[in-house]
């Protein structure tokens, strides 16, 4: 058991979280995408970022921000202290890398950027929610915008 | 994440899953991982430098050749030793009769107002706490600090986001006052252990915790390694 007062670094609040318990999936789904130079590119992150105007996440908040690839005006609403966000303050791509894509777009590596991307909130308690409805949800709402690849990004 | 990344593949979207700790991304497997040994917070690695971020996506958009489930580490760590501080100055005093974290607040502000304008908005105070009321919330933290009960002492909003607001608001104004992206955790070490309101902040905690709040109450007011 570690002493929470006794801790020191990154490494040690990783070694805090690692153990937490996550959904088990007996079969992993796989699902083959189009070439890369053909496929529309969505990232869905749970850093908990949405729109000003948007809500903000609250604590064990299980639903998604849809976030406009045409905005730059992102905010982080993740409510845990665990993560550097001087990162993200800096540089959106820390987290977002919504610029990268657009440069993977223009030199053709990757088909399009997706006009929207998802945001969830991490560091939940139950993901039960996230597995049986927000999260089927989400890939629907993507799916019906034609992305066929999506970026997973944490905090 | 890993549970976004089952569920997308499962409704007929590929996904690669970028992860920062690698016995989360072993045990939950993602169906294409990439680990990354990069600080909590930043998943591409190093802000400001697109090389670095393009390089993490080169890997990771490579996971797709791959015909079955795949965990991959970066070839490259970004370590963090837990000592890295930012250098960064603090407003001299102001109000004698104040009490000194509440005029340090006072003095960050017009910091703190270029830090949101260079972040566009970004990151900082406001998601219960607006800037201006910074100092007020850190005086009900003061008197928890001095034995009020944490419940009666004003707080104003769930303890740990309010003080997310505060810490926020520090290294806003920490960020415009420093011309290059900070070390991962250097400017929030900087206000734990450099300002009065960290010191505040970090004596409230451990009042709270001596009143026996609930402890999610106390415990996420700083970040698990304090």
């Amino acid at each position: 058991m570690i002493d929470t007062f006794d801790l020191m670094a990154d490494a040690d609040i990783k070694t805090l979280t690692e153990a937490l318990p996550g959904e088990s999936f007996e079969v992993t789904a796989f699902t083959t995408p189009p070439p890369l130079a053909d496929a529309t590119v969505a990232v869905v992150t749970t850093a908990s970022l949405h729109h000003p105007e948007q809500d903000d996440f609250e604590v064990m908040d299980t639903g998604y921000r849809v976030l406009d690839d045409s905005r730059r005006d992102y905010v982080t609403g993740h409510w845990s202290p665990n993560f550097d966000g001087s990162g993200f303050a800096y540089d959106m791509n820390t987290v977002f890398p919504v610029d990268r894509l657009d440069e993977l777009a223009d030199r053709g590596v990757i088909g399009r950027v997706a006009d929207q991307h998802l945001a969830y909130a991490g560091n939940q308690f139950s993901l039960s929610a996230i597995r049986v409805d927000s999260g089927p949800a989400g890939a629907k709402f993507l799916r019906d915008q034609g992305v066929d690849l999506v970026l997973l990004t944490p905090v | 994440m890993s549970t976004l990344a089952h569920v997308f593949e499962a409704e007929g979207i590929a996904t690669v899953a970028l992860g920062s700790i690698r016995k989360q991304m072993e045990s939950s497997a993602p169906p294409r991982g990439l680990w990354c040994d990069f600080p909590l917070g930043r998943p591409l690695g190093k802000p400001g430098d697109p090389e670095f971020q393009h390089r993490v996506l080169d890997v990771a958009f490579s996971l797709l050749d791959a015909t079955e489930p795949i965990l991959v580490e970066f070839d490259e760590s970004i370590p963090d030793g837990g000592d890295t501080v930012l250098t960064c100055p603090l407003p001299p005093r102001n109000d004698p009769d104040a009490h000194p974290a509440i005029d340090e607040a006072h003095g960050l502000l017009p910091a703190y107002l270029r830090g949101v304008k260079m972040s566009d908005g970004r990151f900082g105070a406001g998601r219960i706490v607006m800037a201006d009321d910074i100092p007020a919330a850190i005086e009900a933290f003061v008197r928890v600090s001095e034995g009020t009960p944490w419940a009666e002492a004003g707080i104003p909003g769930l303890p740990m986001r309010v003080s997310h607001d505060i810490r926020s608001y520090y290294e806003t104004a920490a960020l415009a006052m420093v011309d290059h992206a900070p070390p991962a955790w250097a400017s929030t070490r900087w206000f734990l252990d450099q300002t009065e309101t960290g010191k505040v902040m970090l004596a409230a905690r451990q009042a709270m915790q001596d009143q026996d709040a609930p402890q999610p109450m106390w415990f996420y007011l700083t970040p698990g390694d304090r």
